[in-house]
């Protein structure tokens, strides 16, 4: 997740980009079901930086976590230990995310395809795949009953595809009204953060299209490592560097998590 | 009233070949101990259900006990792949898995319908996915009421249920807390429910009128397994092992590694909890 080695002093990796221009995204009163990797990692920068009260809830029963170090699994110790309540999984699915009572859901991707179909499950044939991905767990819905989903992946050609060879997660299927027509009433994905630029659905026919790109990234960049021929907005905009807070903290966070996760106190 | 019984006991006593055996504990309470006997007693053609298969059905699946896997997220958290999981399923080793796939909503409402003694479950899922393309046990059905279409999927009804707990008192009484995912309605869904504890006391100490609880008439056997959550957690007695989830990655990628490490700290070592990572 964290960049080897630091950068030179007031520079920032990529990596390092993603991660905060995702924490932006979420709002102080959001109520935000965690994925865990880069997801958890952007959700407590945020918590830890802009929106000390934003709500984290895990899939393991967790409501309202404050880890002081990233969890290495969805049912750290850490998580419980530092929330509100903790849940059992049955009530965590049917009445806090079937109830519709969680806001954003924060994923991350395998594979995403330009309507924003997440596979998690599977590459290659189902019955006779060429990698067995761990499956989609909490993800299918997430991505159906949360308020809105944000994504974040790095960006590359093997995991932005034109078309998933799974759908674990239903973004907007073959866009436009897809979801309409399946009788889903949230609003889908509404943001995908990669260490190149922001992606949003286009508002008709909900293929992404690249709304801003990160400080020093060029056109050219994106489109190679896009699967299919992505669009740019016309109101392009720039994502605005991290500010030495948002670096420190997220560097804290990091190396906080790095020590606790070999072993030492 | 359950038994307590040693370990080898109660999975003689209540693990059968061919048995449907749900083995839950949502990353914390992970029944380490009792599937490492399960293991050692060399049992086959097992069905296992777990929502998160984990290290401990890496294991079962590795050293040749399960034909069919009934699951919804089968990674080592945080890590990576569980191997000896995608060995079966991409290569047929030890011996090809039946995969029954589901979300984690799927597994805890089925979860909740076995409990409950319901024909089926309900919920609002699965809509878009691939999953009901590859499992024919996705359903939908339309509510007679406001008409909406919902996923309907059967109960889970484990012919039997093995979970760890922190404690029981000499009834048989037991005491979960923490993080304890889908165990009660795990047990509850199940013919048999075996409950392996931290320690057996004179007192269950509750800490709230509130606290989950299993009564004894709803257990078949209690063993005392301290550590047998191990490297997985027990809220209130220890941590997680992270280091060794980390250090499984390693252990578990080549078929040899793996036959070789269960060999030295689960065949060789009647009834004792996995070793603590070193270093």
């Amino acid at each position: 997740m964290s960049d080897m080695g630091q950068p030179e002093p007031g520079t920032h990796t990529a990596s390092e980009m993603m991660m905060v221009a995702a924490a932006r995204a979420l709002k102080d009163d959001d109520v935000c079901l965690v994925g865990i990797g880069a997801p958890s990692a952007a959700c407590n920068l945020a918590r830890l930086t802009h929106a000390p009260h934003l709500t984290l809830i895990y899939e393991s029963g967790t409501i309202g976590s404050k880890p002081q170090v990233l969890p290495l699994s969805i049912g750290d110790p850490e998580l419980c230990e530092t929330a509100l309540t903790t849940v059992s999984v049955p009530e965590m699915f049917a009445y806090w995310l079937q109830g519709g009572r969680i806001t954003v859901g924060f994923l991350a991707a395998a594979q995403i395809d330009r309507f924003c179909n997440i596979n998690t499950t599977v590459i290659g044939d189902y019955a006779a795949p060429k990698t067995r991905l761990p499956g989609g767990g909490g993800a299918p819905e997430i991505a159906s009953c949360c308020q809105q989903v944000f994504v974040i992946v790095a960006h590359s050609p093997r995991a932005f595809v034109p078309t998933v060879d799974f759908v674990t997660s239903f973004g907007f299927g073959t866009g436009a009204d897809h979801r309409r027509r399946l009788g889903l009433l949230t609003t889908g994905p509404s943001l995908v953060v990669t260490d190149l630029c922001l992606l949003r659905p286009h508002p008709h026919t909900k293929e992404l299209q690249v709304t801003a790109m990160h400080p020093g990234v060029m056109r050219e960049e994106i489109t190679t490592r896009t699967g299919w021929p992505v669009q740019f907005a016309e109101n392009l905009s720039q994502t605005p560097s991290p500010t030495d807070e948002e670096l420190g903290v997220l560097r804290d966070l990091l190396r906080r998590s790095g020590l606790t996760r070999a072993g030492a106190p | 009233m359950p038994r307590i019984l040693s370990l080898q006991d109660a999975i003689a006593d209540s693990v059968h070949d061919g048995d449907t055996v749900a083995m839950e504990g949502f990353t914390h309470l992970i029944p380490f101990a009792a599937g490492h006997e399960v293991i050692r007693q060399r049992r086959r053609d097992l069905t296992l259900i777990r929502m998160t298969p984990d290290l401990i059905y890496d294991q079962l699946i590795g050293m040749g006990c399960a034909r069919k896997l009934v699951f919804s997220w089968g990674g080592n958290p945080g890590v990576g792949s569980l191997h000896r999981l995608r060995d079966a399923v991409e290569h047929g080793w030890p011996q090809p898995l039946e995969l029954i796939e589901h979300s984690h909503a799927g597994m805890a409402h089925a979860y909740a319908a076995g409990a409950a003694g319901l024909p089926l479950a309900i919920l609002r899922g699965y809509a878009g996915t691939d999953l009901p393309r590859v499992n024919p046990q996705i359903r939908f059905i339309d509510d007679p009421f406001s008409g909406e279409r919902l996923a309907a999927i059967p109960p889970l009804r484990p012919d039997v249920t093995i979970i760890h707990a922190q404690r029981a008192d000499r009834t048989g009484n037991v005491l979960l807390e923490g993080i304890i995912g889908v165990q009660k309605e795990a047990v509850l869904a199940a013919k048999r429910a075996i409950v392996t504890v931290e320690e057996i006391a004179d007192d269950l100490r509750r800490p709230s009128p509130n606290s989950v609880v299993l009564p004894a008439w709803t257990v078949h056997a209690i063993v005392a397994a301290p550590g047998g959550a191990r490297p997985s957690y027990a809220h209130g007695y220890y941590r997680r092992d992270n280091a060794f989830y980390t250090q499984w990655d390693a252990i578990s990628r080549e078929r040899e590694t793996f036959l070789t490490w269960m060999r030295d700290n689960v065949l060789r070592i009647p009834s004792s909890p996995p070793p603590r990572a070193r270093g």
